[in-house]
């Protein structure tokens, strides 16, 4: 096939699911910019910092989880099935591993900046690291739940997942992460 | 379900995973909390601008979302034996064309449904300044999110590392802190 019409196939697979992802993020934006969340940032310094960090974690994790998998679909040696498999299990194992690990780091990392800059005083390590530990555990459940039932389900209907993972893990991530940091604040700050 | 065929390296191990993927993401979490530095020293910037604020996430985010369209394309290529990165091929070009033709797609959607939001919160800002501003970041970082795509997978193809845990980090990481630094400066020279 010729560049420009492949070009346009890519294009045509692709448009749907950005469009998606710039709803999700759209949305994100929008708990971001709420008075309530504002308040959240203000009372745990820090947080705001840790955000970039935070969410690209998502973004990391669980894309390299859907492109594991991708490629094991593509090698044939990963059903495109939510039932346990090894490696299916495995990689998702992992990635929670990784993902709980590094949101500790980022905690104590965002905690350890603010407290060596002159003039700030970050919010107490333990509540910081909690908020980021709860968001991230409640965000991992629902992007591997959605992201493996999105690439099977695509898979199946002849949608190449390469095309898929980006955005779904994005989409999912930004929505869910912003939202679950939110109601970690709430938690934490209700049993503090 | 039994292993059919056991390699030598288990690559599917959960140790394997997560050794593979810790010294990146420890690496990858840094860069990023430079990325909240910018966040945090401009938020006043950002809250005096409830419209900007709006396109924040979908700055963070996309970037990495049309990389990682051709990260992974080139990545599963690798894994069948049938990549190719010479510019010219039709296959990678298809990929360049198709990504900047997405980008100049969503940023201009995003413009427009950010002009319609500002409306709502109450705090409106000209088309013409949100089009600019989501248009010349967006564009520039399509263009950063394909030269990194291209560059990582071959640098993991030279080194032998597995382009699924390398590549697709790398990119959507620098195209997630190039969003904030390059929206925020595009802001600032337009308003």
């Amino acid at each position: 096939m010729d560049a420009r019409g492949s070009a346009w196939a890519i294009y045509r697979e692709s448009l749907p699911v950005l469009l998606v992802s710039l709803a999700g993020g759209i949305f994100a934006g929008f708990v971001l910019g709420t008075p309530a969340m504002v308040e959240g940032f203000e009372s745990y310094p820090g947080l705001l910092l840790a955000l970039p960090a935070f969410l690209a974690t998502r973004g990391n994790v669980y894309g390299a989880l859907g492109a594991r998998i991708a490629s094991g679909l593509h090698q044939g040696i990963v059903e495109p099935r939510l039932r346990r498999q090894r490696r299916l299990v495995n990689a998702v194992v992992a990635a929670v591993v990784n993902g709980l690990s590094m949101s500790v780091f980022i905690g104590v990392a965002s905690w350890t900046i603010l407290t060596v800059q002159p003039g700030r005083s970050p919010a107490p390590l333990p509540e910081l690291v909690a908020v980021l530990v709860l968001a991230a555990l409640s965000t991992a459940v629902v992007l591997i739940v959605g992201l493996l039932t999105l690439v099977f389900a695509g898979y199946r209907r002849g949608v190449d997942p390469d095309n898929l993972i980006g955005p779904i893990v994005t989409t999912l991530g930004d929505v869910f992460g912003v939202v679950f940091l939110f109601v970690s604040i709430t938690i934490v700050g209700v049993v503090v | 379900m039994s292993d059919p065929s056991p390699t030598r390296v288990d690559t599917w191990s959960i140790e394997h995973i997560v050794r593979t993927m810790a010294p990146l993401l420890l690496v990858l979490s840094v860069l990023e909390l430079g990325s909240g530095l910018v966040l945090e020293s401009l938020q006043s910037t950002y809250l005096g601008n409830p419209t900007l604020l709006v396109l924040v996430p979908v700055m963070i985010g996309m970037g990495g979302n049309l990389g990682a369209i051709i990260a992974a394309r080139l990545s599963t290529q690798l894994h069948l034996g049938t990549i190719s990165f010479d510019p010219r091929e039709p296959q990678l070009r298809a990929g360049i064309l198709a990504i900047m033709a997405l980008a100049g797609t969503v940023f201009t959607v995003l413009a427009v449904v950010a002009f319609g939001l500002g409306h709502l919160l109450g705090a409106p800002m000209a088309l013409s300044a949100l089009l600019t501003i989501s248009l010349v970041s967006g564009l520039s970082l399509a263009a950063i999110a394909i030269v990194l795509g291209i560059g990582a997978t071959w640098i993991s193809y030279r080194r032998g590392y597995d382009p699924d845990d390398v590549t697709v980090p790398v990119v959507t990481n620098v195209c997630d802190i190039l969003g904030v630094v390059i929206l925020s400066t595009v802001s600032i020279a337009v308003l």
